[in-house]
């Protein structure tokens, strides 16, 4: 095996125009550490002076072979692999996984835990948006968006911190419902969140809305259709700024989504401003169904009482020999899954999250393959790209909102 | 199962023969890996515009040695949405071990070309037809398929201060 591969031009015709075979176009590298790549995603420009013919992006510096490890660990500890894949929504990913299981094991899951799923579901995609905001502002030289944006995410680390012990990688939500309860402080803590924070969107809003700098770099850029979206297999906000009111959380209500009140926002230009408007509407969106989620918080217990596949509360070991076995049982062995294939998703941040999950009866998933949103969302890229200026580029790629975890897996 | 469901599952068992399954309200359809391009082409035309995921499942030993036949190695699974009536569909496509090979639908739906890329580069299954056949996940100069489950997870020595020097020489080191 060579040290270094060397591609030529030769292997790469059938993706740029024949004007860069003869010469005339430039091939220019951007990335993998490039900071408007949002991670280590590499493209490879044809570019006619500054603007873009073709874009050939070129992922997998950040695959880890996430569904491969899956496959070898027993169901309850492969979790602990799905906060890595898509870093911005660790509890959304959890959330995925958990419905995955409960939806092959045909487990129900507390009223309460629901509850609690959701409230922590929207605060991450609160904080996920948060990161795209501030780093897609950043793109467009806006610096002071980035410290904004981060000085409010740490208060939703913070609640995860004090649910879980974890700022990111939470494992907090687990088959059959959540590992314990949350925290006394957790109420409050969230309704100061809910105070403060529409405030603070309407900052990001006046900053930015009606920003003429911002208008001039986005408005009219990066555009698709609704077809072109669907086509592509585009999910999510992008695909609600092109038009198409699709969002799973309404049209396939999972954790009871059905019983709270919000609004899918959607916009019909499809380019990068119409996903700006999108994303910060949907933040809106999230606060007022954290504040439902938490009005009405039910009180019960948090996890399923099914013992052959959740383990029992810590509680019941000292006095149950049962509750003992269980849990020795469960957590050295685990449980054997029904045999089946399955297929749910949630609506992540970005998408579309899937996951697709076969047993053959043993206590490994046989196999368990992630549709993530970004690594679909992604493949738009070259068709929004062409004819424009590799300013444009950047503001694009930021729009696409990638996390390279979520790409790569 | 829903009634719009069922009529389109009416018309797809008549045109391409297998039966539909359901399995915790998620329902699947295995269809011959010949007819999958016409297949999908009707199921597009029906409605489901969005291709959700495109994934394998490799069923190793069983059929690694048996060219064609019913005893395949290898499961492509098509998973498809309808935003519009919004439904959900399985296809199920069992693929040999030997020479395992599809046709492509990355003209259908073109996210499927990353997908299909995916497939290659993790289970080795090519797609006649796809435009830029490479891999797209490991090192283009990657030898094996990862995601086949006769190829090994693998794993690093872990090295304390009693043994370190000891595995540090046998570990296989970036060259300079």
């Amino acid at each position: 095996m060579p040290d270094i591969q060397e591609i030529t031009l030769n292997d790469l015709k059938h993706l740029v125009s024949e004007r860069a075979i003869q010469g005339e176009t430039v091939l220019l590298n951007m990335g993998p550490q490039h900071p408007s790549t949002h991670g280590v995603l590499r493209l490879l420009l044809e570019l006619d002076g500054e603007i873009v013919v073709n874009c050939i992006p070129d992922i997998g510096f950040l695959h880890t072979g996430i569904e491969k490890n899956m496959e070898a660990k027993t169901y309850a500890k492969a979790e602990v692999m799905s906060d890595r894949l898509d870093y911005m929504d660790t509890v959304g990913n959890n959330l995925a996984y958990s419905l995955a299981v409960e939806k092959l094991l045909d487990l129900d899951v507390p009223l309460r835990a629901q509850a609690i799923r959701v409230i922590l579901a929207e605060l991450q995609r609160f904080a996920s948006h948060l990161v795209w905001l501030g780093t897609s502002a950043l793109d467009l030289a806006a610096m002071s968006m980035f410290l904004y944006c981060f000085r409010e995410r740490e208060y939703i680390l913070d609640v995860m911190e004090m649910c879980s012990g974890q700022r990111m990688m939470t494992t907090y939500i687990r088959p059959g419902g959540l590992w314990r309860d949350v925290p006394v402080e957790f109420e409050a803590a969230v309704r100061g969140i809910l105070k403060t924070f529409p405030r603070r969107v309407d900052e990001y809003e006046a900053l930015l809305t009606r920003n003429p700098l911002m208008l001039d770099r986005t408005y009219g850029i990066g555009k698709l259709t609704g077809e072109e979206c669907l086509n592509f297999g585009v999910t999510g906000p992008m695909l609600r700024a092109s038009g198409v009111e699709w969002d799973l959380r309404k049209d396939r209500p999972y954790s009871g989504y059905e019983q709270y009140d919000f609004m899918v926002p959607t916009r019909t230009e499809g380019d990068v401003y119409a996903r700006y408007l999108v994303r910060l509407e949907e933040m809106r969106q999230s606060l007022k169904i954290v504040q439902q989620a938490l009005d009405k918080l039910p009180i019960g217990p948090l996890r399923s009482n099914n013992r052959k596949y959740v383990p029992p509360p810590r509680s019941e070991i000292g006095v149950s020999m049962e509750a003992l076995i269980h849990h020795f049982k469960l957590w050295t062995e685990g449980f054997e899954a029904p045999q089946g294939a399955i297929y749910s998703a949630v609506e992540s941040p970005r998408g579309e999250l899937g996951v697709y999950l076969e047993s053959d009866g043993g206590p490994k998933p046989y196999r368990i393959h992630w549709r993530t949103p970004s690594f679909d969302n992604l493949q738009s890229l070259p068709l929004m790209s062409k004819g424009v200026l590799v300013a444009d580029l950047v503001a694009i790629i930021g729009s696409v909102d990638i996390v390279l975890g979520d790409v790569d897996r | 199962m829903e009634k719009k469901l069922l009529s389109i599952l009416g018309k797809l068992e008549k045109e391409f023969g297998g039966s539909a399954s359901e399995y915790r309200g998620d329902v699947s359809l295995v269809i011959p890996a010949e007819k999958i391009v016409a297949a999908c082409q009707q199921v597009h035309r029906l409605g489901f515009e969005l291709l959700s995921a495109l994934t394998a499942v490799d069923y190793w030993p069983k059929g690694a040695s048996s060219p064609q036949g019913k005893n395949p190695r290898f499961h492509v699974i098509y998973q498809f949405t309808s935003v519009v009536l919004n439904l959900a569909l399985t296809l199920r496509v069992p693929v040999p071990g030997i020479n395992p090979s599809l046709t492509t639908i990355s003209h259908l739906y073109r996210n499927a070309n990353w997908r299909e890329r995916e497939l290659w580069d993790m289970f080795g299954i090519r797609f006649l037809g796809h435009p830029d056949l490479r891999r797209i996940l490991m090192p283009a100069d990657w030898e094996g398929h990862p995601l086949r489950k006769d190829y090994p997870l693998g794993y690093e020595e872990p090295q304390f201060t009693f043994n370190f020097d000891e595995i540090n020489l046998r570990k296989p080191h970036a060259k300079e």
